[in-house]
């Protein structure tokens, strides 16, 4: 077969995805002068940042100031269940403040407090109000922000294009591989250092509130050129997605709803969140409801709602009241922040100002005005906690030259990410990923890339056009099936064992798939070659979970359904060998530095 | 259901018949996307949300613009079939996808935000929610370039090179009523940008997804300015004497230009 041709690019930084990660490690790069290659499978600024909506998780103190950077810390690691990287939680914590400062700068504009700072809204495991915000759509604000301020920038972008290979010689990355989807056409970008910031692995599940976009390719792209990957098993799913209509079911319900009053009840109109409060929560959550809304309405003296517990046990308790027969008529639960009228005149417009998208997203895709009615909720895939393990401060893989900063990459978050902790972590290791990318350029050269690797790439690529399978759609949509069904919210070794059995027969589907037409902007293909990445992540979010024989965080067990001290000592860490099988190690937790466990104590 | 789907591309195209089986509360992205896994593959569609937050799903439904996520099919006529075309004022990529680059070309013409400095003593600034809301309107474009596909100055007369659109007018105007921006962007916004070639028949802000009242809120206070600053002597007079009120936006670009 003759290989189509490719053009090629050379930069000093590559950065992979445009979402609040990789933007803000372009600007940080750029600024360092370095020459800076962007590259996204979509439009810029449509990237799942867009999506986000409650708001931005920074100790900057305006609403209430007895919050400061340690308390964040101690309130992140208790969140993650002690299994994140402390360092990581210690620079977030420092610098998320600034960062959000820094975007007003760009010209972000956040909603204010009375006397005219960024206002701040509570959010679930956040022992104060924390997260900054405009309305429920903040990530709307903070990737157009970035976005414009970039466009000034000495940034190339590379839209609709979508990375297959990364490129290593010499035992570090040289640069990356892969096409452009309106013409289909071939594209190599050499490159000093390269940063990852591709999201997450939501399109695994069926049932997701991630786009089209979330194929896991960051983690794949690493994996395959030796890199560690950390924390799989840690999976956080939301515990509010839209359960009808079916065509709606997933899309998600944001935490603000809670954050702003909103209260969980079953079938019996019965408040189940206060039957099962958490131990490490106890001493923190509200004895009784009116508490709960002395809470939300910023009564310092009050305790949070149990609604505002973290994330993972408020979806356990949804799932068990489904499971148990006391659900909505979808299979949900009631989501009812209209009963605030009780306690606000002018609640309607309240809750409008304040959720005016959820607002609207209910009353256009489900005929539900909200500001009347209840919502039916049910958990949806939202979050990967684990992903590409970095150095804390420089963001550096485990292979040289490759950077990962945002939802790709693990460590920040642990067993369990607290809502608004994302859009910070963009932000703080965007930052440093654009900053010591563009050093490790500096003090390097252009690595030699090697065409065989090259030219396999596209062969690989290229395969589905010449069979006569079944179609790429039908396969992932089997697979996302079977990932809802084996490896979900409450997991057994039986039903992950048998994940793993029915991967591989996906494995040998995929390789047969089919592609019809040419290569011009054709979904087909692009799915067909997204695929082998959500299988190759799949695998490894299965063997992962099948290890941890306890339920910590988001990762929960039937058959150990409690925590186990042994386990909470050591991160699971896989990673290829060089010839390409999958090694599994027990990594030991590092022993936190004992300020920083002063802090932890001083904070139970 | 039926539906009839423009497949093609810049060489041309043509509306081919498609049918699906339709659920309730479906969308019509779902039915593409649906028609897209069933019976054609290569059917090629941008989206990202399915949520109405990310602008990718913009095309003409019945030949009206809209979202493709955000429009029930059981708001369109039942007994018609569904007529799904791209936006018509941007080249053919292929199918539903269209060349939006101009956009994106024109977004980086206008002049970048400018704050002025810092004025509380954490180097912060101190601005009231009152101050902010005007702009966040502005601010809640999703860019999915509707309101550029229906303005008639770009799809009837192709004014690109001379006028920025509805789209760039409210950007605009989300950076000169920014409390804190300094920058002047009149100048530009009566020529290279072409202010004067909108004469207001608002079917830009009839479409705008996310509400923006473009017309009114937007491109006619612009419209004001750009007649104050450069046709009105007295107005301007005014301005330069008003201009000694502190934190007012003209006597910051005075004291520092
Ligand atoms: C509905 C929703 C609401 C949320 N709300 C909040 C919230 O309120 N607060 C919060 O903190 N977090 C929230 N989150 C989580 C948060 O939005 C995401 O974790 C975060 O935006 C991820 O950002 P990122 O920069 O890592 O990646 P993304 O923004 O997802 O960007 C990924 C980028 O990588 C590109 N890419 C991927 N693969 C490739 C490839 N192979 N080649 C080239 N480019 C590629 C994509 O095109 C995209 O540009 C929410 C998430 C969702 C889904
Ligand atoms: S009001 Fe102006 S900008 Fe809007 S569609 Fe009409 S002419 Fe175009
Ligand atoms: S102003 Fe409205 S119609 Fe125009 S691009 Fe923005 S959201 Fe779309
Ligand atoms: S898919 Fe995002 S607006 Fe329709």
């Amino acid at each position: 077969m003759a290989l189509p041709e490719f053009e090629t690019f050379e930069y000093d930084v590559i950065i992979i995805g445009a979402g609040g990660a990789g933007l803000r490690a372009a600007v940080e790069a750029a600024n360092a002068d370095v020459s800076v290659g962007l590259i996204c499978k979509s439009l810029l600024g449509k990237a799942h940042t867009v999506m986000a909506e409650g708001g931005i998780a920074a100790a900057m103190a305006n609403s209430d100031e007895r919050d400061n950077w340690k308390v964040h810390f101690a309130d992140t690691m208790r969140g993650g269940q002690y299994m994140n990287n402390w360092r990581m939680a210690e620079l977030h914590a420092k610098e998320a403040p600034m960062r959000v400062h820094e975007l007003e700068a760009w010209g972000a504009l956040f909603d204010r407090t009375t006397d005219g700072r960024i206002m701040q809204r509570n959010f679930g495991g956040h022992r104060y109000p924390r997260l900054a915000h405009v309305g429920d759509r903040t990530g709307l604000e903070m990737i157009r922000t970035l976005q414009d301020h970039s466009i000034h920038q000495q940034i190339d972008v590379h839209m609709e294009c979508t990375i297959t290979t990364l490129l290593k010689s010499d035992g570090r990355v040289v640069g990356a591989f892969g096409y452009e989807r309106e013409r289909g056409r071939f594209r190599l970008f050499k490159a000093k250092a390269v940063v990852l910031a591709t999201g997450g692995v939501g399109r695994a599940y069926k049932i997701t509130s991630n786009s089209w976009e979330y194929t896991a390719d960051g983690q794949a792209l690493a994996f395959n050129i030796g890199a560690e990957l950390k924390d799989m098993e840690f999976l956080q799913f939301h515990p509010t997605g839209m359960v009808w209509p079916p065509s709606v079911r997933g899309i998600l319900v944001t935490e603000s709803v809670r954050g702003e009053g909103g209260v969980l009840l079953n079938k019996d109109k019965k408040r189940f969140m206060f039957d099962d409060i958490p131990e490490l929560y106890k001493t923190q959550t509200a004895d009784n409801e009116e508490e709960g809304w002395r809470y939300v309405t910023g009564d310092p003296n009050a305790k949070r709602p149990p609604e505002l517990l973290t994330r993972d046990h408020v979806a356990r308790c949804i799932t068990r009241e489904i499971r148990e027969g006391r659900g909505s008529p979808h299979g949900g639960v009631y989501l009812d922040i209209a009963w605030i009228k009780e306690k606000l005149s002018n609640s309607d417009e309240h809750i409008r100002k304040k959720l005016p998208s959820m607002y609207h997203q209910f009353k256009q895709l489900a005929g539900i005005d909200i500001t009347k009615e209840a919502m039916e909720v049910g958990p949806t895939t939202h979050y990967m906690m684990g992903g590409i393990n970095v150095d804390a401060d420089s963001q550096m893989a485990t292979v040289p030259g490759l950077f990962a900063a945002g939802e790709c990459a693990a460590g920040l978050h642990g067993a369990n990410r607290l809502g608004g902790n994302s859009l910070s972590d963009l932000l703080v290791f965007g930052k440093r990923a654009g900053e010591y990318a563009a050093k490790f350029a500096r003090d390097h050269s252009h690595g030699d890339v090697d065409n065989d690797a090259v030219q396999k790439a596209i062969e690989q690529t290229l395969i589905p056009f010449g069979n006569t399978g079944e179609s790429p759609f039908h396969v992932q949509h089997d697979l996302q099936d079977m990932m809802q069904r084996l490896v979900g919210i409450t997991r057994t070794e039986g039903e992950m064992q048998q994940a793993l059995v029915e991967l591989g027969r996906l494995d040998e589907r995929a390789k047969s798939v089919s592609v019809t037409g040419h290569r011009e902007y054709n979904p087909a293909w692009h799915t067909s070659v997204d695929l082998l990445n959500l299988l190759n992540i799949s695998r490894i979010i299965a063997t992962c979970a099948i290890e941890r024989k306890e339920s910590r965080g988001a990762h929960f067990r039937e058959d150990y359904s409690q925590k186990d001290a042994e386990y909470g000592k050591f991160n699971l860490v896989v990673r290829k060998d060089e010839s390409g099988n999958m090694i599994m190690e027990r990594r030991p937790v590092q022993p936190m530095r004992s300020d920083l466990q002063e802090i932890i104590e001083s904070q139970r | 259901m039926q539906f009839r789907i423009w497949r093609g591309d810049k060489s041309g195209g043509d509306f081919i018949p498609y049918e699906t089986e339709v659920t309730e509360g479906m969308v019509v992205l779902d039915a593409v996307h649906q028609i897209q896994a069933e019976s054609a593959n290569d059917l090629a569609v941008r989206w990202n949300c399915k949520a109405g937050k990310c602008g990718s799903c913009s095309a003409e439904i019945n030949g009206h613009p809209k979202l493709m996520c955000m429009t029930k099919l059981s708001d369109l006529p039942p007994d018609e079939p569904v007529k799904i075309e791209p936006m018509r004022s941007f080249p053919s990529i292929r199918d539903l996808v269209t060349d939006v680059s101009w956009n994106f070309r024109v977004k980086k013409q206008i002049k970048q935000f400018k704050p002025r400095k810092p004025d509380a003593d954490d180097g912060t600034w101190r601005i009231q929610q009152g101050e902010v809301e005007r702009v966040q309107e502005f601010r809640k474009c999703i860019e999915c370039f509707l309101c550029q596909d229906v303005c008639h100055v770009l799809r009837e007369h192709h004014l690109h090179d001379q006028f920025i659109g509805p789209r760039y007018l409210v950007y605009t105007a989300s950076l000169e009523m920014h409390p804190l921006d300094t920058e002047d962007r009149l100048a530009e916004l009566k020529q290279a940008h072409g202010i004067g070639f909108c004469n207001i028949t608002k079917c830009c802000t009839s479409v705008c997804p996310e509400d923006i009242t473009i017309t009114d809120n937007a491109i006619i206070p612009l419209k004001e300015r750009v007649v104050d600053e450069f046709y009105d002597p007295i107005v301007k007079i005014y301005r330069k004497l008003t201009s000694l009120v502190p934190g007012s936006k003209a006597q910051v670009r005075d004291s520092s230009g």
